[in-house]
């Protein structure tokens, strides 16, 4: 079975690279470029992973990441948090408020992959 | 009685008893040899001595006589004398009065007189010797004071004492401009109603902060912290940061037992240019690295992509547009940024704001030190207000001068300042006539360590230059065959020269401070019950276009002036015209003297109502005919919603109740009086300097008359005649 994944980024110039890069890894890509699309698109989809940036408009990958964990049918899905807010005080928070991981950008997109199918639990 | 003059009762006594005895020795022996007689001498010598008995009773007169004076004499000598002296060491023990005693009487009277005297010198050169050391005291607490209070006024810091209640004992310059900083009402009140003698600080700070802090400190003093002090940082109704340093002033204790805090000392800084410089600072490192790790998680994630071999030429375009795109939006990033971060880098050196005239003229004069060359000054911007290190860069100009001298023979130099075109920055040139060198010459004569005459600096031009956040450089003008070095440096901003320029220049000693001010406690006993030495007054006057506030004239100047601790505080002075907003009559010109053209463009009284409110809270309201000037005020209660509820006293009634039989109770009158000197009569303030004068000499005379408490004076005003009259 195929995991479906949702990158949530404002940033088209992320976007492009990010999709292209999961489709190749043979996930199913849905893309959402805000945080109010992203809640949606949760919810609508309930994908297996969400690749989640922390700024965006709308609602914050904070917020989204908060609310998603509020809900209980939505308990299984994983979130990888994705920012450039690089504090240690920011990866504590998104963790505090349920975020599964956290890579802080730029990132290698190498270890991103090696990060999302370790979440998944699926070998390569 | 005078004991000279009428024999004391002592002496009769001693002379009858003496008469007595002499009396009764003549009888007893004139009856003892009667008895031994034969009856036949008996009738022989009776008659022979009966015919001779008034002989006898004249001797016997005689011989008292003699001891009459005997006595009297060893009575002058022995018991009047001593007694004299009794009452003569009475007085000079009971009173100051120096006086001569005469010695009298015996040699040891006379002995014990000069002992006396002897005592009485003594106690009169101890007491002198003790006047003198308490004079001496004085003045040197006195020079001590004066001289702290002229460092205060000369600190850059501002700083503020208050006792225990808040009350401000002493305050400086600084902090006098740092509170018209704080005002709601700068133009008007200049903060007079914010900062001044016995003023609460507690209409700047929030009372509860204060409290919080000061249970801090005597926490931390409890603990035995050595220098127990504590900060708080607060914004101010008009919005500025304050942040506050406050250390105790402690009192008694010197074993370091038993200390109480008496007071506080508050170091404030207005932080709120600073805290936005480093809001501004963050935002710029926020900016450069959040910013650009998601421009670089952009970039780095295409260039992966653009790694895998077997990409479609559509896609690869497509990478490759987001890297190019990205790079672009870097670059234009950091260029807005370094713009942002050198302006904001400029000021690390200490700098100060200098008038660039005066460093014009300072730095020619330095010039001319030297053998050579000579200097003048070119085009002097005079307005220009620069930010310096007047001291590396004077020296940099005489190294330069020195230089051109002794290697291109440069005879005579110029100085030109002038406003730099782009704005915010000045330039400062050093021109000569002839001959010019080589840009490597330039770059050397920057880097060498500066020397001019025997003056050697460890600092080259280039150190001095970037101390400034400026520029350097050599430019040639062919046509005019000369050539200048520009210093390229920074401006004061406009808020700094602002307070260079409004330092009042010290003429006589400020009445910043009052320490008497400290045994000054917030009294529990009702306003009325307080002495009127004690009070806070706030003596003002008004001018009028007329006399009938009911009628339509209005007030068009207010002058006031505080009395603290029975000190009149000329320098808390609060002076305004106000825009009537009506004609004024000519008729009323000659008696202010204040023209329409002179309170256009002045605030009008809804403005500077609320700013004499504020400067009078908490103070009696003092003045000269008071009645009237209160109507005026009370008027535009309903107006401005501001009411004077304040005790008011009238000077008029006071001295009316001081001196009833007096025909004129005038101001003029009552100050030629007191032998008060006028000045600027007939100006708002200059009458309300005089009303306080008046005021002051009045409260003594009140005493006398046994007035001595506000509620006193309130109930004996009321009573005079004039209070009757309506105004």
């Amino acid at each position: 079975m195929t995991h479906r994944i949702l990158i949530a980024d404002d940033e088209p110039n992320i976007l492009i690279s990010l999709e292209f890069l999961m489709k190749r890894e043979g996930f199913e890509v849905t893309v959402a470029r805000d945080g109010i699309e992203a809640l949606a698109a949760i919810v609508d989809q309930r994908p297996d992973l969400v690749l989640l940036d922390v700024m965006m408009p709308g609602k914050t990958g904070f917020e989204v990441c908060q609310e998603v964990r509020a809900q209980d049918a939505l308990k299984d899905i994983r979130i990888l948090m994705l920012t450039a807010k690089g504090r240690d005080t920011d990866v504590a928070k998104g963790l505090a408020l349920g975020a599964d991981a956290y890579m802080t950008k730029p990132f290698s997109t190498r270890e991103l992959v090696v990060k999302v199918r370790e979440m998944l639990g699926s070998a390569p | 009685m005078n004991p000279r003059n009428r024999p004391d009762r002592r002496v009769l006594l001693a002379l009858a008893a003496l008469a007595g005895v002499m009396l009764l020795w003549a009888v007893a022996s004139g009856a003892l040899v009667w008895s031994t007689l034969e009856p036949a001498e008996r009738g022989l010598v009776g008659p022979l001595i009966g015919s001779r008995l008034a002989l006898a009773g004249v001797v016997l007169l005689f011989v008292l006589m003699i001891a009459a004076v005997g006595i009297n004499a060893l009575y002058r000598q022995y018991i009047v004398a001593p007694a004299r002296l009794l009452d003569d060491a009475r007085i000079v023990l009971g009173t100051d009065v120096a006086r001569e005693l005469t010695p009298l009487g015996s040699a040891e009277n006379r002995a014990l007189t000069d002992v006396v005297s002897g005592f009485a010198e003594q106690r009169a050169a101890l007491r002198a010797d003790i006047a003198q050391q308490v004079r001496d005291a004085s003045r040197s607490i006195e020079q001590e004071r004066s001289r702290l209070a002229a460092l205060m006024s000369e600190l850059r810091q501002s700083v503020v004492v208050c006792n225990l209640d808040g009350r401000v004992l002493l305050y400086n310059n600084r902090a006098r401009l740092q509170f018209r900083a704080l005002s709601d009402a700068p133009s008007v009140a200049s903060g007079a109603e914010l900062i001044g003698l016995g003023r609460s600080i507690y209409t700047v700070f929030d009372r509860k902060l204060v409290a919080h802090a000061l249970e801090n400190i005597q926490q931390r003093m409890q603990r035995g912290v050595a220098s127990p002090s504590a900060q708080f940082v607060t914004t101010t109704r008009a919005g500025q940061l304050l942040r506050a340093q406050m250390t105790p002033v402690t009192a008694g204790g010197a074993d370091g037992e038993n200390v109480t805090i008496g007071g506080f000392v508050l170091m404030l800084d207005n932080i709120t240019r600073d805290f936005e410089e480093d809001s501004a600072r963050d935002k710029v490192l926020l900016g450069l690295t959040e910013g650009s790790r998601a421009s670089l998680a952009n970039m780095q994630a295409a260039i992966d992509m653009l790694d895998f071999p077997d990409l479609e030429p559509a896609m690869r375009e497509r990478f490759q547009a987001v890297i190019r795109d990205e790079v672009g939006a870097l670059s234009t990033r950091i260029r807005t940024l370094a713009d942002e971060a050198t302006r904001g880098l400029k000021a690390r050196w200490p700098l100060e704001d200098m008038l660039g005239e005066d460093l014009v003229s300072a730095a020619l004069r330095r010039i001319e030190t030297l053998p050579a060359p000579r200097a003048q000054a070119d085009e002097v911007d005079s307005a220009l207000w620069l930010k310096v290190d007047s001291f590396s860069l004077l020296q940099a100009l005489t190294y330069l001068a020195s230089r051109l001298a002794d290697e291109y023979d440069i005879r005579s130099v110029q100085l030109r300042l002038q406003p730099a075109p782009q704005g915010g920055r000045a330039h400062l040139d050093l021109i000569w006539q002839g001959q010019t060198m080589s840009t490597e010459t330039v770059m050397n004569w920057q880097m060498d360590a500066m020397t001019a005459g025997t003056e050697r600096s460890p600092l080259s031009v280039r150190d001095v230059v970037e101390r400034h956040g400026g520029e350097f450089w050599l430019e040639r003008e062919r046509i005019r065959h000369r050539a200048f070095f520009r210093f390229l440096l920074p401006l004061a901003g406009e808020r700094d020269q602002l307070d260079a320029a409004t330092i009042v220049p010290l003429g006589s000693r400020p009445e910043y401070y009052d320490f008497d001010l400290f045994q000054a406690s917030e009294s529990s006993r009702e306003l009325a019950d307080r002495p009127l030495t004690e009070l806070t007054y706030t003596v003002f006057d008004t001018e009028t276009t007329g006399l009938n506030p009911s009628e339509g004239d209005e007030i068009i100047q207010i002058g006031a002036a505080r009395i603290v601790n029975g000190k009149l505080l000329r320098q808390e002075s609060f002076e305004q015209l106000v825009d009537p907003q009506r004609s004024i009559p000519a008729a009323s010109i000659p008696i202010h003297g204040i023209t329409p053209d002179m309170v256009t463009g002045q605030p009008t009284i809804d403005t500077v109502l609320p700013a004499f409110h504020s400067f009078a809270q908490d103070t009696v309201l003092v003045a000269h005919n008071a009645a009237f000037d209160m109507r005026f005020l009370q008027l535009k209660e309903g107006r401005t919603g501001l009411r004077f509820e304040q005790p008011v006293l009238d000077t008029l009634l006071l001295s009316a109740l001081v001196h009833p039989n007096q025909e004129s109770h005038r101001l003029e009158a009552i100050a030629e009086r007191f032998d008060i000197t006028v000045i600027g009569r007939h100006t708002a303030l200059g009458d309300a300097i005089v009303t306080a004068e008046v005021f002051l000499k009045l409260i003594p005379l009140l005493a006398e008359k046994g007035i001595h408490t506000l509620g006193d004076a309130r109930e004996a005003a009321q009573q005079t005649y004039y209070a009757r009259l309506k105004y």
